[in-house]
């Protein structure tokens, strides 16, 4: 579980996180929503600990990582697993290699017990026969199950991912977002999602928090953003004709 | 105020790259990818200016030496001096900074942009150990290929000389030969060490901690050049008037 307590972040004067305060359960697949320069981003940076919040602190699992040695922190990192929103494979390596690449910087396994673990990972996201290719041979929705790969390897307690469906088509997205939630609830990690795109919101979203100008403006769940009055949250998500008569048919069959 | 700030960021960088060392299997393997790339894909460029720039220095030198009284083996004496002391150094490392720097500096910067870097950092690597300090080894090995270069300049000097009609080949081979100081030698290795430390760190910088995206890690390439050409020439003067002055 992730606590998230009072963090304020700026960057030259400007005050981007205003004091967010929520927390992430284990097992589920938390979303965080939010117009573009809403600070969300900057919140999913502090919570991989790439950025230090000026104020507030942010525990996993009981331990403040700012009250972290340098060598705990290190540790803690290799607990987290990233999928970055263009993938960020490496260009050099294979999709295996890629893959690889956490258990030959951080285990002391043989090449090939290595090898067995790629290899279940690999198959686990349908990219076993890609294993040879290097990312520029491989579509974007494969760059991102590689990249979903390679962050789950290692066996991550945590998950983030920023927004990993963008610049994919809408059935490669479900894919995508399918594959997180599975990989969630079967690893049982605390999954942190950013996300722009709605799909997901309703597909995938446990626990989804919207962040306006820095600050957590409402949190709920899936089926509690179809039902709140929230106008900040409501003029975001249903800014579409098309989500607009799914909330409208969703309240007619609750009704 | 902006010089000074980039001077310290520099320094703390180079600190980092000797911190939490990358484990050895992986970092072999690096300094080797890099040997390759930096050193051996070099060899050509350098091999095929030091032999036309020595042929030129023979040339003219042969062509300015008007006075009956100046010994004919001039020829080989000032081509061998420009040459070890200056050519194959000096001129090899600012050409270096364009052709290894800019491509250390892209390809940093690139790694920067498709968040590369980030991922390596979120993974709890230290990027500056696994990114730069394999170019730092590598480029330690760049004394051999000035060795080449100093080698091959001399050639192309023989070879226009002798081919152009402007020496004998004996006169050319007597000047080569004539005062020489092997502390020449010395003093021009240690300059190519300190080149190759300047060559492998300023581009890594400019490439580490470049912001924006494909038109930046242009900009940061032309930038690292500029930098590591300056720096080069200023530590040539100040080498030289400490190990020859």
């Amino acid at each position: 579980m992730i606590h998230v307590n009072n963090i304020h972040k700026s960057f030259d004067g400007t005050h981007i996180l205003k004091g967010v305060e929520t927390q992430f359960e284990n097992g589920k697949t938390n979303l965080i929503i939010g117009q573009s320069g809403s600070g969300k981003t900057v919140f999913l940076k502090c919570l991989l600990g790439l950025f230090m919040p000026e104020e507030g602190s942010i525990s996993y699992d009981g331990k403040i990582y700012k009250d972290l040695t340098p060598d705990e922190k290190r540790n803690l990192r290799q607990e987290m697993g990233m999928v970055f929103q263009g993938s960020a494979l490496f260009d050099s390596m294979t999709v295996a290699g890629n893959v690889m690449f956490p258990l030959e910087m951080f285990t002391k396994q043989s090449k090939s017990e290595m090898q067995d673990r790629v290899d279940i990972v690999l198959k686990r996201v349908n990219l076993i026969d890609a294993h040879h290719k290097y990312p520029s041979e491989i579509s974007g929705g494969m760059q991102k199950r590689v990249a979903i790969a390679r962050a789950i390897v290692m066996n991550p307690k945590y998950l983030f991912c920023d927004e990993p469906n963008s610049g994919l088509d809408p059935r490669t997205s479900i894919i995508i977002d399918n594959l997180i939630k599975e990989i969630t609830e079967e690893y049982n990690i605390t999954t942190v999602i950013n996300t722009h795109d709605m799909n997901s919101v309703m597909q995938i979203g446990e626990k989804i928090i919207f962040l306006k100008n820095g600050l957590k403006e409402w949190e709920g769940t899936k089926h509690e953003i179809f039902k709140t009055d929230n106008k900040a949250v409501t003029d975001f998500v249903y800014s579409s004709d098309l989500f607009k008569k799914v909330r409208q048919m969703y309240i007619e069959e609750k009704n | 105020m902006n010089y000074l700030a980039s001077i310290g960021s520099y320094a703390i960088m180079i600190k980092e790259v000797f911190k939490k060392p990358t484990k050895w299997s992986i970092m072999k393997s690096l300094i080797l990818k890099e040997i390759d790339e930096l050193i051996y894909g070099s060899l050509g460029i350098l091999i095929f200016i030091s032999f036309f720039i020595g042929g030129v220095v023979a040339i003219q030198t042969a062509l300015n030496i008007t006075s009956e009284l100046i010994p004919k083996n001039l020829v080989g004496f000032a081509t061998r001096q420009s040459i070890i002391l200056e050519f194959a150094p000096t001129f090899c490392s600012i050409i270096m900074a364009g052709k290894v720097g800019s491509y250390i500096t892209s390809s940093i910067g690139t790694m920067r942009v498709t968040e590369q870097i980030d991922a390596l950092e979120v993974m709890g690597v230290n990027a500056l150990n696994y990114l730069v300090f394999p170019k730092i080894v590598a480029l330690m090995l760049y004394p051999f290929i000035i060795a080449i270069a100093m080698y091959v300049g001399i050639f192309g000097g023989w070879f226009a000389g002798v081919f152009g009609g402007f020496s004998t080949s004996a006169d050319f081979i007597e000047g080569v030969q004539l005062d020489f100081i092997p502390f020449h030698i010395t003093y021009s290795f240690l300059k190519t060490i300190v080149f190759a430390f300047v060559l492998a760190t300023i581009p890594s910088y400019h490439g580490f901690y470049m912001k924006g995206g494909a038109l930046e890690v242009g900009k940061a390439s032309t930038t690292s050049f500029v930098w590591t050409s300056v720096v080069i020439i200023i530590i040539n003067y100040i080498l030289t008037q400490l190990l020859l002055g």
